[in-house]
């Protein structure tokens, strides 16, 4: 027989167990499954094929495409929008007239939503006349086709991104600054530590945990944010910005290769899965939590 | 936005209760349509569905779903849900990918009695190109065009051109264009000669007229084989490649679709290839004199055709398909088609249309709304194929390509049909 606590354990766990399994367990085993099927199509049903989808996509072009440009989108917007938000913390924690209001441009970008943030700057980046080029033309810089140019098109992506991220990212970074007890800068201040100093070895090291949430964060949103992908190039030109989620939806409901879809998921999955097991396994050792 | 009511329809659809019980009770339709031009199209759709509704006591619910792609991505998302639409504006090309799906319906199996054949006799044949297959007909002309040119009579008077004679080669075409481009003492340009969209969803309309102007057809008919890697379709790239490489008439890279009307009405492009649809928006907001031509060729003018054409879907039950097909007589009416082409510039797909009185005022005050009529003779279908939105992928990334610079068109062209042919492998017939 089981004890009256753990029935009750049992109980209270058991609506969020069910949505768990629901809506995140339950459609990755599907997914798994799927990609061994090849696609149903009109009267033809799926056939079992084993890992054929996974060769195919191995073959793909545009999957190591859409895997590269998706590398290079993560290692560019996870530093620059992380190190931006720090310093936008650090800017707005300090006493300054009108703080509020400089507190809330920078967290104007989060509360926008992405589709409104991509049909802005759609915008700013138009040639000839958007914004940009109305900028670089003063001081006698040329036209510019940022989102229609293969070299520049990807770099206007991440662009949109660390503009839209830093601010939320802001948000934590300040919070945990609130936090940090007065007493260390007193401390650090009899001492005659310099203001650098008390940075590195302070403010930084406490700091650790919440960038580690962070970073977290910015890693998923590095593959789950593509709305403006969506919204201003469609992965395009050529596949310059065609990331794995895009090219995901590509699959999936542009061309209904739903087992394509699938497969391309899986490797999603696993991507994902590793990197969190990476931060939590290796960065979250050195975190110091109080 | 879908009801309830219409999930309990398409279930009880699906339980197949027998249509005769359900005959009296279609009381709504809904029906997804896009927008790819400006203009105030919803409050127009709006008021034809309430007219419907007055003639006949059914609503119809339409729906706006974005542009050509998304709405067809919607419209199948929601079929494949169980909780579709009765009927769809979609791309005309799409026909054949829609069959593959299995999820369309054709007019024979609804039922066309003798009126409803001699109805469907009385579209212009060129928008039924794209309708026709295995013997029967599976969609009905809707918003229908064709590409067009817009020009600027001032930019054309000011560089020495005759506003009246828009250019009708190719090589008459790039002359034009490589004299409208003006640049500033800097060299910077201030207005390009010609603009022609490349971005996805609209390149492979763009080519389509263009291999149309060195008379070369890029599918056969069944929607299972391509001829991109042919000189003439390689020709037809290359003049299009060259209008910024060569002619430095055009911006380099991929010019964007919904990008092109304002480009022209700012002055930054002093021609735009773009759709009859788009006439109506040009009108009410061009400050300058414009003008409206059908697209030139390598030869002589010739264009392709384009826009959406009205589905029924298999899911709905018979008498909601009876009901579709009737609110598909009830849009192309000629006194509706005339008001529908003066109020977008779609051109009515009927051409009992153009003898109502209000077209026919409407086109002796406005000539340019008469202009891609004309054309309707020298156009041909667009690209469509089984699996069509991928192949139309593969020829967009190569034009893409090309556009940029990074492959000659002679390797793009080959690049496409090569994995147009991977694509098609499965419906090419032993």
């Amino acid at each position: 027989m089981l004890k009256r606590e753990t029935w009750q354990a049992w109980a209270l766990i058991l609506p969020a167990v069910i949505l768990l399994v629901a809506f995140t367990h339950w459609p990755a085993i599907t997914t798994v499954l799927d990609s061994l099927y090849t696609t149903p199509k009109g009267s033809r049903p799926p056939r079992f094929v084993g890992l054929d989808n996974y060769a195919a996509l191995w073959d793909d072009p545009v999957f190591w495409t859409a895997l590269r440009n998706n590398a290079v989108y993560a290692f560019a917007t996870i530093p620059a929008s992380v190190v931006l938000a720090l310093l936008m913390a650090l800017a707005v924690n300090t006493a300054l007239p009108g703080r509020p209001l400089v507190r809330m441009a920078y967290f104007t970008p989060t509360m926008l939503p992405m589709i409104a943030v991509a049909n802005i700057w759609l915008f700013f980046f138009t040639p000839d006349y958007g914004l940009f080029d109305r900028i670089l033309a003063v001081f006698g810089g040329g036209r510019h086709n940022w989102l229609g140019d293969a070299a520049t098109a990807l770099p206007s992506m991440i662009a949109v991104a660390v503009w839209k991220e830093a601010g939320f990212f802001m948000i934590f970074y300040l919070a945990a600054l609130q936090a940090m007890p007065p007493d260390l800068q007193e401390a650090s201040n009899l001492e005659g530590a310099s203001r650098w100093y008390f940075f590195r070895r302070v403010t930084l090291p406490l700091l650790m945990p919440t960038t580690l949430f962070v970073l977290v964060n910015a890693v998923i949103n590095a593959f789950r944010l593509v709305d403006h992908v969506v919204v201003m190039t469609h992965g395009g030109p050529n596949n310059a910005t065609t990331l794995l989620l895009y090219y995901i939806y590509e699959m999936g409901f542009r061309f209904w290769d739903t087992a394509m879809a699938a497969t391309l998921t899986v490797v999603l999955l696993a991507l994902l899965g590793t990197l969190a097991w990476l931060q939590f396994g290796v960065l979250g050792k050195r975190v110091h939590y109080r | 936005m879908m009801h309830r009511r219409t999930l309990l329809a398409a279930s009880a659809a699906s339980l197949a209760a027998p249509s005769i019980l359900r005959a009296q009770t279609v009381k709504k339709l809904s029906f997804y349509y896009p927008i790819a031009v400006g203009g105030p199209i919803p409050a127009i759709i709006d008021g034809y569905c309430k007219d419907f509704q007055a003639e006949t006591g059914i609503e119809v619910t339409p729906v706006y779903a974005g542009n050509y792609g998304e709405t067809l991505t919607k419209a199948v998302t929601a079929i494949k849900g169980g909780n579709g639409p009765q009927m769809a504006v979609l791309l005309a090309a799409e026909m054949h990918s829609l069959q593959d799906m299995d999820i369309l319906v054709s007019l024979d199996e609804i039922g066309l009695d003798a009126a409803g054949k001699a109805w469907m006799a009385g579209f212009y044949p060129a928008f039924l190109a794209n309708s026709r297959a295995e013997g029967k007909v599976w969609s009905v002309p809707f918003q229908r065009s064709t590409a067009v040119m817009y020009y600027n009579k001032a930019a054309f008077a000011e560089a020495g051109l005759d506003p009246e004679a828009f250019p009708k080669t190719w090589a008459q075409l790039q002359a034009a264009a490589t004299k409208l481009t003006k640049r500033d003492a800097s060299g910077r340009v201030t207005r390009w000669g010609i603009k022609m969209a490349g971005d996805t969803g609209n390149a492979q309309w763009t080519f389509g007229a263009l291999a149309n102007q060195v008379q070369h057809v890029l599918m056969n008919e069944a929607g299972t084989e391509t001829y991109f890697n042919h000189p003439k379709a390689i020709e037809a790239l290359s003049f299009w490649r060259g209008l910024a490489s060569e002619a430095k008439a055009a911006p380099e890279g991929v010019s964007n679709w919904p990008q092109l009307s304002p480009d022209f009405l700012e002055g930054n492009a002093a021609i735009i290839q773009h759709t009859t649809g788009n006439l109506t928006n040009v009108k009410a907001n061009a400050k300058f004199p414009f003008g409206v031509a059908g697209l030139p060729g390598k030869d002589g003018p010739r264009t392709v055709v384009g826009g959406g054409n009205l589905y029924f879907f298999k899911s709905a039950s018979p008498a909601e398909r009876a009901a579709a097909l009737q609110f598909a007589r009830f849009v192309s009416q000629p006194a509706r088609a005339a008001d529908w082409s003066i109020k977008t510039g779609y051109i009515a797909t009927r051409p009992e249309a153009y003898e109502t009185k209000a077209l026919k005022d409407y086109v002796a005050g406005f000539p340019a709304a008469d202009v891609a009529r004309g054309f309707l003779p020298v156009a041909v279908g667009e690209l469509s194929t089984f699996e069509n939105q991928r192949v139309y992928t593969a020829l967009t990334n190569n034009v893409q390509a090309c556009l940029n610079g990074t492959k000659t068109p002679a390797a793009a062209m080959a690049d496409t049909q090569a994995e147009a042919d991977r694509i098609l492998k499965p419906y090419k017939k032993a």
